[in-house]
């Protein structure tokens, strides 16, 4: 088990480097100066060329990635070029908000897919199961957006539940920050609930055509018993894949969603330093979240060897 | 007994009166959405609008002001004498004016302000408002004297902006995410990404205003504007993000919608450059090639009025200009025969991000087209149209808002990216500049108006309009947009 573990955590170093050189080629070709894109369309070039000073855009670029590589290893993620703040604590602040979002969207969607997903696979064929893999159809191919909207339309304007949007923070206690939230992780988690419960129901149902499940309901156990003692259990390597998946794309993918709702996440974050040009905060936030797709990646890798020990000895 | 019976009843009455007063006044608080969130609190280093927004006026003064009729009062400057030959100015500064940090304002402060903007290493994104400046010097604590190179019949105009605004030395340092000015509100906090709140200021030097508190929130997606507004989460959208919406608010009973005017000439930049644009008759093609109304009622719902030269047409100078570009595709082919394009030619539009441009860029090349014209769409960011366009002069036509107030002077830079070289107008420019009788003002004025009219420099589009929603209970709002700015002390809740 150590060895499978040192040898995936080698791998997402390795990751990570190549991530680095390549996250800030990407996003420093892009055409577009920060410092005329502050300035704006009367400033003079002298003014320009100090700005430019003042931000330490005047060195050359390899020179800037090497500090930029430097810092992030000893925690510094550099400063914002619009907001002059540091890019550490911006990061920190969004992340109240998005990381909260995504565990609260991931808990829903599992909450709907696992049930779901289940129940269709122990009555496949029949008017449950139709029912349910129609209803993820239509989730799947509806985008979330969509789905924001509508919820904001019914449950803001109409029946005035929640606001239609903005993040009341977590001072005022829980409830009151979950609350803010819950339009846009339901938002959120239809679709991928909707994906999840169809990968459950498939992984389910080969599983019950396995040998080893005709075996447990010969030894004795019922459907219900086997499929859950047996069934489930071997379903979760497929569907834990998923989720990590899932997880990732909730950090990284809610900028849509972010819009939508105003919320101050990171997504909005890296949306707005785009427009400006605020490179070092895009590549911060960039390699934030590569970084914790490549973490989540590597924990489910973690998980898998937990619940399948053949994996352990493979490697 | 009958006495103090009647004694009772009245004071019954004067305390139930006194509550229901004491209602009325409950709300004081507002809460404001705009679009844009400020990148930092700093409105002298930079020139994002949405600075302006914010703290214009509300958290930092200059020594004049804007009002929201576009006038220029005495702000922390009680009063001024200019020399005869219009070259020193001496303010008189108000008394007893205080920064938010309890230091007293006074000429050094406006010394270190003038100072630093004018300053080599300056980060001032106007710096040419300073640029005549030879000398401040401080007379008294309460008199300071500002020293011209030449007259300029701007200066107080310019002294108005808010990258004029006084700032204290003991908090440059932090300006940028702790505002300290002598305004009637002071900087409560920031969550950046969602809100900045202010709070009045007890000790300010003028009028106390009505509201308490101020919470600006920052909703940049027309969508979520729409539904923020309609679900009562916001009191005010600033400048309403989605025209289309208005008539829907217009309907409703709980909402007012205010509609003015903003100092944003929209035009059809034209690269006067690049061939065939360096011809003046195909220019004037291309302005009667417009149908100025139909980009107005297709792209802005019918907000904007129609311009035929670069000034806001509410301005008191201003010169009707919109019938030397009528609209006349058979002119305008005619002209493009003449310049020798009778089979029309190609050319690029590029659209920044802003409807007025993208919806409006739509319907314009559709017009070109009309006379032969293939204008070849693309759509670019505003950090890419700054890079290729506005510094790289890669372009044909671009459309733009040219949302400086009395921006005109822009035309007598041969190298400003239209890149309009006429001498003429550079002279034109000289003079009015160094001019400060009023009369002999506007009719400079209306000369250069005429002059970049005739030369067909830009298709002028329209001016643009602001459009503000509110809740119908609140008064006081600006309807026109003389300068960025969020005015609060007028504000309130009527009840």
């Amino acid at each position: 088990m150590l060895r499978y573990a040192l040898k995936r955590l080698l791998s997402l170093i390795l990751s990570l480097a190549v991530a680095s050189l390549v996250i800030f080629a990407v996003i420093e070709v892009a055409p577009g100066d920060p410092a005329s894109f502050m300035l704006g369309v009367n400033a003079q070039p002298d003014t320009l060329a100090a700005l430019r000073a003042e931000l330490g855009l005047d060195v050359s670029k390899p020179q800037r990635y090497l500090a930029w590589v430097g810092g992030m290893l000893t925690g510094d993620f550099g400063t914002s070029y619009t907001y002059r703040t540091p890019v550490s604590d911006m990061i920190a602040d969004r992340l109240w908000v998005s990381l909260p979002l995504s565990l609260y969207a991931l808990t829903l969607s599992t909450a709907i897919a696992f049930p779901a997903g289940i129940y269709a696979a122990a009555r496949r064929g029949k008017p449950g199961d139709v029912a349910v893999m129609g209803a993820t159809q239509l989730g799947v191919a509806v985008p979330n957006f969509w789905f924001a909207m509508m919820l904001v339309l019914i449950f803001a304007i109409n029946l005035r539940w929640f606001n239609a949007g903005g993040f009341a923070g977590w001072e005022g206690g829980l409830w009151t920050g979950l609350h803010s939230l819950t339009l846009p992780a339901i938002a959120l988690a239809l679709p991928q609930a909707a994906i999840l419960a169809r990968v459950m129901r498939s992984a389910l149902l080969d599983i019950l055509g396995e040998d080893f499940m005709r075996t447990a309901r010969a030894k004795g156990l019922s459907r219900r018993q086997a499929l859950w003692r047996h069934g489930v259990r071997n379903a979760l390597i497929p569907v834990l894949t998923i989720i990590g998946l899932q997880f990732s794309f909730l950090l990284a993918g809610s900028i849509i969603i972010e819009q939508v709702f105003y919320l101050p996440g990171l997504g909005r974050l890296v949306f707005q330093a785009i427009s400006s040009r605020d490179l070092i905060v895009v590549e911060s936030v960039v390699m934030l979240l590569v970084f914790a797709v490549i973490t989540v990646n590597f924990l489910v890798d973690l998980a898998y060897a937990a619940v399948d020990p053949r994996l352990r000895s493979r490697t | 007994m009958g006495q103090s019976l009647k004694r009772g009843f009245v004071s019954a009455l004067a305390l139930s009166s006194a509550l229901i007063a004491g209602q009325a006044w409950a709300k004081d608080d507002i809460i404001v959405a705009m679009q844009l969130e400020p990148p930092h609190l700093d409105p002298t280093s930079a020139a994002a609008q949405a600075i302006d927004s914010v703290v214009y006026s509300n958290v930092f003064e200059g020594l004049t002001r804007f009002m929201g009729d576009g006038s220029i009062v005495p702000g922390l400057a009680e009063s001024w004498e200019i020399s005869d030959d219009g070259t020193v100015y001496t303010f008189k500064l108000n008394d007893g004016v205080t920064f938010h940090d309890g230091s007293a304002m006074d000429a050094e402060d406006v010394k270190f302000s003038l100072d630093r903007a004018r300053a080599e290493d300056s980060a001032n994104a106007q710096k040419a408002l300073f640029a005549g400046i030879t000398d401040v010097s401080v007379v008294d604590p309460l008199t300071v004297q500002v020293t011209l190179g030449e007259p300029n019949g701007n200066f107080l105009f310019n002294m108005a902006w808010g990258d004029a605004v006084i700032v204290a030395p003991e908090s440059i340092d932090s300006i940028k995410t702790n505002p300290v000015g002598t305004g009637a509100y002071t900087f409560a906090e920031w969550v950046q990404g969602d809100k900045i709140v202010l709070e009045r200021n007890p000790d300010y030097w003028g009028e106390q205003p009505a509201l308490a508190k101020a919470t600006f929130k920052f909703i940049s997606d027309p969508t979520a504007a729409f539904a923020a507004m309609m679900a009562e989460d916001v009191d005010v959208f600033d400048n309403f993000p989605a025209p289309e919406n208005l008539p829907q608010f217009e309907a409703d009973p709980r909402f007012q919608v205010l509609v003015g005017s903003t100092e944003g000439e929209t035009i059809l930049s034209t690269n006067n450059k690049q061939a065939p644009f360096d011809d003046l008759r195909v220019r004037q093609a291309v302005a009667h090639a417009i149908d100025r109304q139909a980009i107005v009622d297709g792209a802005m719902f019918g907000y904007g009025t129609p311009i035929g030269t670069h000034f806001a047409p509410h301005h008191p100078a201003y010169v009707d200009l919109t019938s030397k570009s009528g609209h006349d595709p058979e002119q305008a082919k005619a002209l493009l025969a003449e310049a020798g394009y009778a089979d029309g030619f190609e050319t690029t539009l590029h659209l920044p991000p802003p409807s007025y441009a993208r919806r409006g860029g739509e319907i314009i090349a559709a017009q070109l087209a009309e006379v032969g014209i293939k204008a070849e769409i693309i759509n670019v960011e505003w950090a890419q149209w700054l890079e290729s366009v506005f510094k790289g002069k890669d372009f044909g036509l671009t459309i733009v808002s040219h949302t400086e107030p009395m921006d005109i002077g822009i035309y007598a830079r041969p190298d400003y990216y239209f890149q309009y070289d006429n001498p003429k107008f550079q002279a034109l420019m000289e003079t009015l500049n160094t001019t400060t009788d009023p009369d002999e003002r506007t009719k400079l004025l209306g000369q250069a108006q005429t002059m970049i009219a005739q030369d067909y420099v830009n298709g002028y589009l329209f001016q643009l309009a602001k459009t503000g929603v509110a809740k119908a209970g609140v008064q006081g709002l600006w309807v026109n947009a003389p300068t960025a700015a969020f005015e609060l002390s007028e504000v309130s809740w009527v009840e």
